[in-house]
């Protein structure tokens, strides 16, 4: 569990996290978003040990991050931004280094370093040096030094960073296989990444929290959600009909692929109206789809508001 | 096992991981023993002692130990792998210990690896070997004062460069302070003769002459003690400080 009581950070004037409270339990993952220099980093170092917070406070299953730095570290498991580590040694002497400070012995070490190296797919590389490997494996060094001593909390800053596509699924399948009983908190500024792995969202700006919800209830927000799109020959046509339809607020002709957009009223569905409308009037539609909401779209809504009014 | 020692074996292991512990090597054997015999006229001087050698080890030390510490702290800053470090289940003074340790005795092995030249001393004449063994030392512990600054020094900036030259600085000052140059800056300054003997009494030299003539005051093991322990507790105090950065 990872609690935070109005978590701040200061450097001089500048105020980098302003006051964020949450509470993660086990089985969570929760999605750290925000922009760049939101503080999401500032925040997960000091969710693990690195920073001392100028104010408020964080604790890990009970412990205090300063108060009991130590107790607190040995249950975080935690991948810093760019997943820095130890680039003149081997793979195998970096994270046995990693099993020892970490107090792993005997029967445990050998299970958890095989499981580890196993599991991120480590096995080809086991005696080059860090430095010699390419980005992708320099991650998933990074992760295999987090997640050596199966810790009860996962700190990760931009886990799939620098990936490809085939090794961002796998991340994303370890995280979630280990999710279930782990408390997990990912920072990302890939929004796909909410939705593969996170089951909540915090976006912060500026120091603060502006949003903590599921993906599915962040994508509500959207206006997108609920809205009926489609792709059709006759667009002008499409759109004449369609804003004759009483619960449709709007309807969108996108200028570059002229794909119809038609938006709901609030709170009402309009894709059985959509369909019948445009078969009574016959208009050939060459695919019709139901939006889910885009999460992009909430996020720059989200993180974007507030700078407009100041 | 003690998180100090596990971090004592990955660092001394990682001198020997690059070409740093090679290089460091052969250039503190090439230049300690040219000091010895061209410079300190060794063979002329006709006398079975080591006084040529520990000479001019600190001048060696002024420029080589620095080279050594300058990566201490700079080297984990630059590549962020200090925050990796400080979020293991270690305190401030575990990591702090623990890297000077293994740059110490890195040292240590450089240091060692000149006992031909007391096998050669042995073989050409009687030395009284108690000096010899008081100024090996007198030697290592300098050589762990210097490295307490560097490691001090390194933790301030996350440039090698730089840490290298605040050291050279800082331990010129340290290796001089009792001799007329840093004391009448010093006296320039409007100090009060107090102040200018304590300063005096801070000097690397006096204490490395001290020990190198066989005779092991206390007093003189107490100073560099206290030096290496204070710089490297001002060591965790410079991390905590500008670990942000």
């Amino acid at each position: 569990m990872i609690e935070t009581r109005n978590l701040s950070k200061r450097y001089g004037d500048f105020v980098a996290v302003d006051g964020i409270s949450f509470k993660v339990e086990p089985g969570q993952v929760l999605g750290f978003l925000g922009p760049n220099g939101a503080g999401k980093s500032t925040t997960m170092k000091m969710l693990a040990g690195f920073l001392t917070p100028s104010a408020g406070g964080a604790s890990i299953c009970g412990h205090d991050v300063v108060d009991s730095a130590l107790a607190a570290k040995r249950l975080v498991g935690y991948l810093p931004e760019g997943a820095p580590s130890y680039g003149e040694m081997s793979v195998i002497g970096f994270l046995g280094f990693i099993a020892d400070i970490r107090g792993l012995t005997g029967e445990l070490r050998r299970r958890q370093l095989d499981d580890t190296i196993g599991r991120l797919s480590l096995q080809g590389v086991v005696q080059q040096s860090i430095d010699t490997l390419s980005k992708g494996f320099k991650r998933r060094v990074g992760l295999a030094q987090a997640i050596l001593h199966d810790p009860k909390v996962l700190v990760l800053d931009e886990p799939t960073d620098g990936l490809d596509p085939n090794q961002k699924h796998e991340v994303r399948a370890l995280i979630q296989a280990m999710a279930k009983d782990k408390t997990i908190i990912v920072s990302t500024h890939i929004l796909e990444e909410v939705h593969a792995v996170c089951n909540r969202a915090i976006i912060i700006a500026r120091g603060k929290v502006l949003a903590d919800d599921t993906p599915a209830a962040l994508e509500a927000r959207s206006r997108f959600h609920q809205a009926v799109s489609l792709s059709t020959d006759n667009a002008q046509a499409a759109r004449d009909v369609l804003v004759r339809i009483g619960d449709v607020a709007a309807v969108e002709i996108d200028a570059q692929d002229q794909r119809v957009t038609a938006f709901p009223r609030p709170g009402k569905a309009i894709f059985g109206a959509v369909v019948d409308a445009l078969t009574s009037s016959g208009i050939q539609v060459r695919e019709i789809a139901l939006e889910q909401g885009r999460l992009d779209e909430v996020f720059r809504q989200i993180t974007t508001r507030p700078k407009e009014a100041a | 096992m003690n998180p100090t020692r596990i971090l004592f074996r990955r660092e001394l292991a990682s001198y020997f991981a690059t070409p740093v512990a090679y290089v460091f090597i052969v250039i503190f054997l090439l230049l300690s023993g040219a000091f010895t015999f061209y410079m300190g006229g060794f063979y002329e001087r006709g006398q079975a002692d080591l006084q040529p050698f520990f000479g001019f080890h600190p001048w060696l030390y002024l420029f080589l130990i620095p080279a050594v510490a300058m990566r201490l702290w700079a080297e984990e800053r630059k590549s962020g792998s200090i925050e990796l470090l400080l979020t293991l289940p270690v305190t401030m003074g575990q990591a702090v210990l623990g890297k000077f340790l293994a740059a110490w005795a890195f040292v240590g092995i450089a240091l060692a690896l000149t006992f031909p030249i007391w096998i050669t001393v042995n073989y050409l004449g009687d030395p009284d070997n108690g000096v010899i063994v008081a100024s090996y030392l007198g030697s290592l512990l300098m050589a762990g004062a210097f490295l307490a600054v560097g490691s001090c020094l390194s933790a301030m900036t996350r440039n090698q460069v730089v840490a290298f030259i605040l050291t050279v600085v800082a331990c010129f000052v340290l290796l001089l302070a009792g001799f007329p140059m840093v004391l009448d800056f010093f006296r320039g300054l409007g100090f009060a003769q107090g102040v200018i003997d304590a300063i005096s009494g801070l000097s690397f030299l006096t204490h490395f002459n001290a020990i190198s003539k066989g005779v092991l005051d206390l007093r003189d093991l107490f100073y560099f003690g206290l030096m290496i322990g204070f710089w490297l507790y001002a060591t965790t105090i410079v991390i905590d400080l500008k670990k942000a950065d």
